[in-house]
């Protein structure tokens, strides 16, 4: 459905996007991931048509958006970073401009009621937009994408700055639009884009250093695990135990005292559940466990990991170290 | 890009600026117009036309400042530029809101040689040939107003840039007079856009005037085009 091939972007001197090309297939939903700066909005601007390419080609749906802008962008619903709203309409003649604007043939009565509906706006449909809640223009700006029912929808950091539930909320209307669109959305968290996208491309200093299905992506990044185990016991002592538990690699203490509880950074051997053993050590000795959880990698993280993937250096141990480091 | 001139014609009433600009363009053109013809007891409304063409220099920045600054700013052009439509059609949307709102205005604005024609002998034509004029002028101000607001994302750059252009054009108008050579004299008038219109004024049809001003229109609409297609480019 989309086709990208060696884009090139550049300002001046420097390479905004760097020799990119991966393409998306219908109905797939692929993440966009990157830290800020990676190159992800632009390449979402270029493939909207919104900027132009140094070079390199990009088709949607078979039309390459420079060749035809008027007909590819027919086929795209986009959400720029940030919503593209006229804040002194309301919310009924926004989406009734919108409607106007992308000429859409559809019946405007009910296509704008389904679209309302879907994104949970039906509500405010007669308000301000200016008066609208963060998390009710994001909403706004998606039901702008969609309204014309096109094939492609792109979404650019669509979940940036709402509260957790409103996330979750997002995260559930794209993976229900993924059923029978084609959707491209860009995050620069990874637990984000891993809870909605089928497949991920990962974009660093613009360059493609991943390009995997989810799965894949998830056994790179998460097989040795890390956890973070808050342990009531003497540190010392504790410590020296929990380098024993068989599947440990190794176990440094980071927190800070808290009623004779530390916290206790335990690294597993990759496969191995150290959960368990871990439990029965801690109980047998009568130190209660007073919370367990994995710790998730931090962008910089899976760079590294998937930077040393990439190049089959086993520089392991030095992002091993950094990532102890900064829980320190 | 019908859809773009509904929207910004309706923006013009949702915000205060379209007010704003009829109720300076009234008030100013209404106290020149009494000034010019009531009070000087006279039918003669050529010195009125001639003031009021000075008065454009403010208020039609009003119309225009925001036309494309704002929608940069608040990044609702990339909805714009994302759409299936082309540039020009955004750029002439633009162009024939700023032109109803001030051609409107201007239609609102005759309603002054009612009370004239009563006392006084009106010299139709003069009148009708003048209101062309004006419009004409209006019309390729409007068009500089959208370039400069295309170039900023800031309103108030906007609006200035146009008054110091208009302002300009307007010095380079006076001090025409005051140059010796014959030759520069008649170049600088004959593209001057506060002088071409003088035969409207006169009650003729200045055929090469209309072809004039519409054309420095079409030049300044096609920079604004240029300038979001370098942007896209850059």
């Amino acid at each position: 459905m989309i086709e990208i091939e060696h884009l090139v972007k550049r300002y001046g001197a420097k390479f905004a996007v760097d020799d990119i090309s991966f393409r998306v297939d219908r109905g797939e939903i692929v993440g966009f991931l990157g830290p800020n700066g990676a190159g992800k909005s632009t390449t979402m601007n270029i493939l909207t048509g919104y900027l132009s390419s140094t070079s390199g080609t990009v088709r949607v749906g078979g039309i390459d958006v420079l060749d035809s802008p008027y007909e590819a962008k027919r086929l795209i619903g986009f959400l720029p970073e940030q919503p593209p709203l006229y804040v002194d309409m309301k919310v009924d003649e926004y989406l009734n401009f919108i409607y106007e604007l992308k000429r859409c043939t559809l019946n405007r009565e009910k296509h704008l009621a389904e679209v309302c509906e879907v994104t949970k706006i039906a509500d405010v449909r007669g308000r301000m937009i200016k008066n609208l809640s963060k998390g009710y223009r994001q909403r706004v700006g998606i039901a702008q994408a969609l309204i014309g029912n096109p094939q492609v929808l792109i979404f650019d950091e669509p979940t940036v700055g709402l509260d957790p539930k409103q996330i979750i909320e997002i995260r559930n209307l794209i993976r229900n639009l993924g059923s029978d669109h084609t959707v491209i959305l860009s995050s620069h968290i990874l637990p984000e884009v891993q809870a909605v996208a089928d497949r991920i491309v990962v974009i660093n200093q613009g360059r493609i250093i991943a390009d995997e299905k989810t799965e894949n992506l998830n056994r790179v990044v998460e097989e040795d695990r890390l956890y973070s185990v808050k342990i009531c016991g003497p540190q010392r002592e504790v410590l020296a135990a929990l380098s024993k538990v068989p599947g440990v690699v190794r176990a440094d203490a980071v927190g800070e005292r808290e009623l004779d509880s530390f916290t206790y950074h335990i690294q597993s051997e990759p496969g191995v559940d150290i959960r368990k053993p871990l439990f029965f050590m801690l109980s047998e000795r009568g130190w209660p466990i007073l919370g367990l959880e994995a710790v998730g990698m931090s962008l910089e993280d899976v760079f590294i990991k998937l930077m040393d993937a990439d190049a089959k250096k086993k520089t392991a141990r030095g992002a091993r170290s950094d990532r102890t480091q900064r829980g320190a | 890009m019908f859809a773009i001139y509904k929207r910004e014609v309706t923006s013009y009433f949702t915000t205060p600026i379209g007010y704003v600009f009829m109720a300076v363009f009234l008030a100013v053109s209404g106290f020149l117009f009494s000034l010019t013809t009531l009070q000087s007891q006279t039918s003669d409304v050529s010195s009125y036309f001639q003031f009021l063409m000075f008065a454009y220099v403010v208020v039609i920045p009003l119309l225009t400042m925001k036309s494309f600054s704002e929608e940069r700013r608040t990044r609702t052009e990339q909805l714009l530029l994302t759409a299936p439509v082309s540039l020009t059609g955004i750029v002439l949307a633009k162009f024939f809101a700023a032109l109803t709102m001030f051609v409107s205005t201007l239609l609102l604005s005759c309603v002054y040689f009612y009370p004239l024609s009563l006392y006084g002998e009106v010299n139709w034509p003069r009148v009708w040939g003048s209101l062309f004029a004006m419009l004409l002028i209006g019309m390729t101000f409007i068009a500089i107003g959208l370039f400069v607001s295309s170039l900023t994302e800031n309103q108030f750059t906007a609006s200035l840039g146009t008054i110091g252009i208009l302002l300009f054009l307007m010095i380079l108008a006076m001090v025409n007079s005051l140059i010796d050579s014959y030759v520069i004299r008649s170049v600088l008038s004959w593209v001057s856009i506060y002088s071409r219109y003088a035969n409207f004024t006169y009650g003729i049809f200045d055929f090469g005037a209309v072809v004039y001003y519409i054309s420095i229109c079409v030049v300044f609409l096609f920079l604004s085009v240029r300038v979001f297609e370098k942007r896209r480019w850059s």
